[in-house]
């Protein structure tokens, strides 16, 4: 198969295809749930996932921005002409499934894809691409702050906290929340998106890491945000991943993504 | 108990519906976001004959997908971004809006001036929300892409009542 037909089928999967970890944690969710109403939105949720699913649509009409994830093995000559198939691949996946066009440009012009990249050179082989649809309402919640390097853990959960509580519901939840802290500014937003792609159902390799995020999760859900009203949890999940960083600072990256938190990825070896 | 209302929605309706509320509506929505709110009431400002009658109408917040011609995926966006044209469309006879997340604080001082309400529907359920929908129709605007005018068939749409005709908010 070509690369371009390869990267249409993961592009329409990742759009109506609902991550297995995804939707683990909420069934998971679901089975806890004692409220009725809350109960009753979680359901609906499974249901959305369930018919875009077997109706070959879009989990949600907010098909994105389609951001590429690429690992890049060794073996893998890397050039614009690669870059160009997988973005024709992204772009067909959207134009033969019906998607949205949600990018638009200085003039007004619609279209499917803004053509973002964010680049990995691994010691592997192959190459490994991610599509991941992320959608505007909680790109729109995204929060930085640069701490100093002396920073307290709890100064950074309450800025954490700050960013999850002017979400309020206007992010579609149940949030996972995606946090990235090192590298430069750009690079910790970064780092929150990568989060939000991997495994969300398995514990953090990371064991301090792990406990960090089980924490801030527990304090997310006593903000009493809720999903609709104010009853029912409001983060599924929360992932941190670090960086190394410059001695004078701390970036802290926050990326929130709705309940249908979608990506889908690909191996290939050439 | 779910209480199941039709188009067009009158005041003597709406001042019934409190917060919290759970609504089944049928009828007629019309789609709407934010360039197509902006584009409508530029000539509502200029005193042009418009695209709708907006008098006892609903608004639904949503840019939908469509697949040729089959529609696709229809969910509610966020609703705040379209705070700033509410009160020129309640004052041409809006009953309701749906969308999704918290308002402007504002909108519940219109809710409560214009009797209005404010309806909240499942966000990012867009495949869900889309078997309530029985046909639709283009409108105005199809330069806007998602961002035109949609006429939406609905049957029991579900809502939940986010601000009421006294404005009160779910969100307390």
């Amino acid at each position: 198969m070509k690369i371009e037909e390869i990267v249409e089928k993961l592009t329409i999967k990742a759009n109506i295809n609902l991550r297995e970890d995804v939707k683990k944690i909420l069934k998971e969710a679901l089975r806890k749930e004692k409220n009725k109403r809350v109960k009753r939105i979680l359901e609906v949720i499974m249901e959305n996932a369930r018919i875009a699913l077997k109706k070959n649509i879009a989990i949600c009409q907010d098909t994105g921005l389609p951001l590429v994830f690429l690992e890049v093995g060794k073996d893998i000559n890397l050039n614009s002409s690669l870059i160009e198939k997988i973005n024709k691949g992204v772009i067909s996946g959207y134009k033969k499934a019906g998607f949205r066009k949600s990018t638009i440009d200085k003039h007004g012009k619609l279209s499917y894809t803004p053509k973002i990249f964010h680049i990995d050179f691994v010691n592997a082989k192959g190459l490994k691409i991610t599509i991941f649809p992320k959608g505007f309402g909680s790109e729109a919640k995204s929060a930085l702050k640069v701490f100093p390097p002396t920073v307290k853990k709890e100064e950074i959960d309450e800025f954490i906290i700050k960013t999850v509580k002017n979400a309020d519901i206007d992010a579609c939840p149940p949030y996972f929340i995606g946090i990235g802290i090192g590298g430069d500014s750009s690079f910790a937003l970064i780092l929150a998106k990568k989060a939000l792609c991997e495994d969300l159902s398995k514990p953090n390799k990371d064991k301090e890491l792990d406990k960090w995020e089980k924490n801030l999760m527990r304090k997310l859900n006593k903000l009493g945000i809720g999903i609709m009203e104010k009853k029912g949890s409001t983060v599924l999940a929360v992932r941190i991943k670090r960086f190394p960083t410059h001695i004078a600072g701390i970036p802290v990256g926050v990326n929130i993504s709705c309940h249908a938190l979608r990506s889908a990825t690909v191996k290939i070896n050439f | 108990m779910v209480i199941r209302l039709k188009t067009p929605l009158l005041k003597k309706d709406l001042v019934k519906l409190k917060v919290k509320d759970e609504v089944y509506l049928s009828g007629i929505i019309y789609t709407m976001r934010d360039r197509s709110s902006q584009l409508l009431v530029e000539l509502i400002k200029k005193k042009k004959s418009l695209p709708l009658d907006l008098k006892n109408q609903v608004i639904y917040y949503c840019g939908p997908n469509f697949k040729g011609k089959m529609l696709g995926a229809c969910g509610p966006t966020t609703s705040r971004r379209m705070d700033i044209y509410l009160e020129e469309l309640l004052k041409k006879g809006l009953s309701a809006s749906i969308g999704k997340g918290e308002r402007s604080f504002f909108v519940r001082d219109l809710c409560r001036k214009y009797k209005s309400v404010y309806f909240l529907t499942y966000g990012g359920c867009g495949a869900y929300l889309r078997e309530r929908i029985k046909k639709y129709k283009l409108i105005a605007f199809p330069h806007l892409g998602s961002e035109a005018i949609y006429e939406f068939e609905v049957e029991d749409f579900p809502l939940i009542v986010g601000i009421d005709t006294e404005g009160n908010s779910i969100r307390g």
